[in-house]
């Protein structure tokens, strides 16, 4: 036992190492150079600790540190179960290879007003937010990384930054009073906020309808930062304004954090009364598909179909969610996995497009296929894979989605899903026809922008976080049945949280 | 009292949501300033309301007898002021960036990300017009005034 409690400062590692290095970072930040070493430094501890961390979770079991000794439900716990140590290897990998990209793409300017600073605090918030296993201590992690978040979005004031920005600030914060109104009825009715202590006396608590209704308040706080249908225009309308390692991050990362407050809340605290709201979950996951996938054919920015793209696929995230059963929970991580490797690297081949034709609009754009052919096959990659076409990752995230919804009879949201990703792969054809297959425009007044060649080793560094993600994408489907092992333990663990609740209240 | 207290509670959300369908932008951080209020003011009261009864264990006992005064909430509601001011000051600060960048206070000005560039061949009056599916700009008639405004492209 003594080995298992020295390990459990693991959990603490994720928290630690990004802060120190910020502060670190914030320091010096008018040297770009240390600034760039200290950032790299930042993510590639964090990915490092969330390693460490995934295999003693994976060895050992649930891991769990109560913060200043004080024991659970009186003091803060952090935990990290195999799904929370699963989505913080995913927060240190997307964040080191956004890192990496933002050594080239972001600009000294930025970079000066604490660019690299702000990136580790979000990646401490958004680390926070998976390890922690109160309530409140959910609250101030998502508070931490919205506030790195805004400072990201709007770093460099431009006009289309502090418009979305506005919209992104505002709707947040909203979805972040509604969380902590439901936080203070939760404790009123309780006298806890300790999720394990939560999922052992909410099945007993009185008032059972005001449950449900702070069920459903919960569901719209985390829907807004989910960006769940009818919750969701605040990100078509700021992620595509920033530089594009900052929407990489967000969209890689951010969406995440509010479906991983949805799922631990929906498999572990609120199971009081699922045919209703796990039913409404899934109406909501097919409503967010559908809508997500038909405002992303009728944009012309590469940017912004990619950004209602995100949206459409947070429904699949959601539709294993609301099924409710081990594979399609499973389903449910492993498309959780699945999109943020993909969704990052579409983001990012879209910044190198920029970088070499000057615009994202893809009137603007053409003939990357003859131009750049390694480029058009590393998108290429990562389009199909989000359409779900075999052998790539989005294949079997989605097979295991259908498989489980087919398995319970629900053939509606089967068929929307499956519509859905027709659409998907036509507005993927869409972007690959307008930006790598046709000619680049070249009429003056069509506004064609010329194509400027990168420097080869700049070239390199941006390339080289798009050609692992790329390879992340072909692994995991290759792979895919390691991968299906692992999202479905994690599964297991969701459904029956009786070692986690143990191992938190010590009994 | 607590009856009174939810009333207001209601009423400070009521006035807090009207204004954050406001048009203005200093209406809107308002409106999210009350909203903060508003839920401190609720966290503190469905925690129980009980008067003159500090957490303090007596000198001759050795464990507080309830009713006290429970200091968890007021620990949370603490945080809540604490985040909900910080938060507030980068709103104020970007509600001004706001006014300086786009030069009016109406958030109906502030549109040009969230709709369709008014050249864009998506929209149904363009792909009339010209006639193609996917057209160029030769020629093409003077961006569709929507809404009254005419939005530059984003």
């Amino acid at each position: 036992m003594a080995v298992i409690h020295a390990m459990n400062h693991l959990v603490l590692l994720p928290l630690v190492i990004p802060f120190v290095v910020a502060v670190a970072a914030f320091l010096v930040r008018r040297r770009p150079l240390f600034q760039r070493t200290l950032g790299l430094a930042g993510a590639g501890g964090v990915l490092l600790a969330a390693l460490v961390l995934i295999v003693a979770v994976w060895r050992h079991g649930v891991q769990v540190l109560h913060i200043g000794g004080w024991p659970a439900p009186f003091g803060i716990t952090l935990v990290a179960d195999l799904f929370s140590a699963l989505m913080v290897v995913l927060a240190g990998v997307i964040g080191f290879l956004v890192t990496v990209y933002s050594l080239i793409s972001v600009d000294a300017r930025r970079a000066s007003f604490g660019y690299y600073p702000l990136l580790l605090i979000l990646l401490m918030g958004v680390c926070g937010a998976f390890l922690t296993g109160d309530l409140f201590n959910l609250y101030v992690w998502f508070e931490v990384l919205l506030m790195a978040s805004f400072a990201l979005l709007t770093l460099g004031g431009e006009r289309g930054q502090i418009e979305g920005g506005f919209k992104y600030v505002t709707l947040n914060l909203i979805a972040s009073t509604l969380f902590l109104t439901a936080l203070g009825l939760v404790y009123g009715m309780t006298g806890t906020l300790n999720m394990a202590a939560l999922a052992r006396s909410l099945p007993a608590a009185p008032y059972p309808g005001l449950l449900l209704t702070v069920s459903m308040l919960f569901l719209v706080g985390f829907g807004i930062k989910a960006a769940v249908f009818p919750l969701f225009f605040w990100l078509p309308a700021s992620y595509h304004t920033p530089p594009v390692a900052v929407s990489a991050v967000f969209v890689g990362l951010l969406t995440k954090v509010g479906v991983y407050a949805l799922v631990r809340l929906f498999t572990l605290v609120f199971l009081q009364d699922t045919a209703f709201t796990h039913t409404l979950i899934l109406v909501l996951a097919g409503c967010t598909m559908v809508t997500g996938v038909l405002g992303a054919v009728a944009q012309n920015e590469f940017r912004r179909i990619l950004s209602f793209h995100s949206i459409s696929q947070v429904g699949y995230m959601l539709m294993g969610l609301g099924l409710f059963t081990p594979l399609a929970l499973a389903g449910a991580l492993y498309f959780m996995i699945h999109h943020s490797v993909v969704k990052t690297n579409l983001f990012l081949v879209s910044g190198v497009v920029y970088e070499r034709q000057g615009s994202y609009e893809l009137k603007h754009l053409g003939g990357q296929y003859r131009a750049f052919p390694a480029l058009a096959a590393l998108f290429l990659v990562s389009a199909l894979s989000l359409a779900g076409v075999p052998p790539f990752s989005g294949f079997f995230a989605k097979l295991s989605l259908v498989q489980a919804g087919l398995a319970l009879g629900h053939y509606g949201i089967v068929g929307v899903s499956l519509a859905v990703g027709a659409l998907t792969l036509l507005s993927m054809a869409k972007i690959w026809a307008e930006v790598f297959w046709k000619a680049p425009p070249t009429a003056p007044g069509a506004g064609g922008a010329a194509v400027h060649e990168i420097q080869h080793n700049r070239l390199a560094v941006l390339l080289a976080p798009v050609v692992v993600l790329a390879l992340a994408a072909v692994l995991m489907g290759v792979l895919a049945e390691p991968v299906l092992a692992l999202v479905t333990r994690a599964a297991d663990q969701l459904l029956d949280p009786a070692e986690y609740i143990n191992r938190v209240l010590g009994t | 009292m607590a009856v009174v207290l939810a009333v207001v509670i209601g009423v400070l959300y009521g006035v807090a949501l009207f204004l954050l369908l406001r048009r203005s932008l200093a209406k809107v951080i308002l409106g999210l300033a009350i909203l903060t209020n508003a839920t401190n003011l609720l966290i503190f009261t469905v925690a129980g309301l009980v008067r003159a009864r500090p957490p303090i264990v007596a000198p001759d006992a050795e464990q507080l007898t309830p009713p006290f005064a429970d200091p968890v909430p007021q620990a949370f509601i603490l945080t809540a002021i604490v985040i909900g001011f910080g938060v507030l000051a980068f709103a104020l600060v970007l509600a001004y960036r706001a006014f300086q960048v786009v030069g009016s206070d109406d958030l109906d000005d502030m549109r040009s990300t969230d709709t369709l560039p008014p050249d864009s061949p998506t929209l149904p009056e363009q792909i009339a017009d010209s006639g193609r599916v996917q057209g160029s700009e030769a020629g093409r008639e003077p961006a569709v005034v929507r809404d009254g405004t005419a939005e530059e492209s984003g």
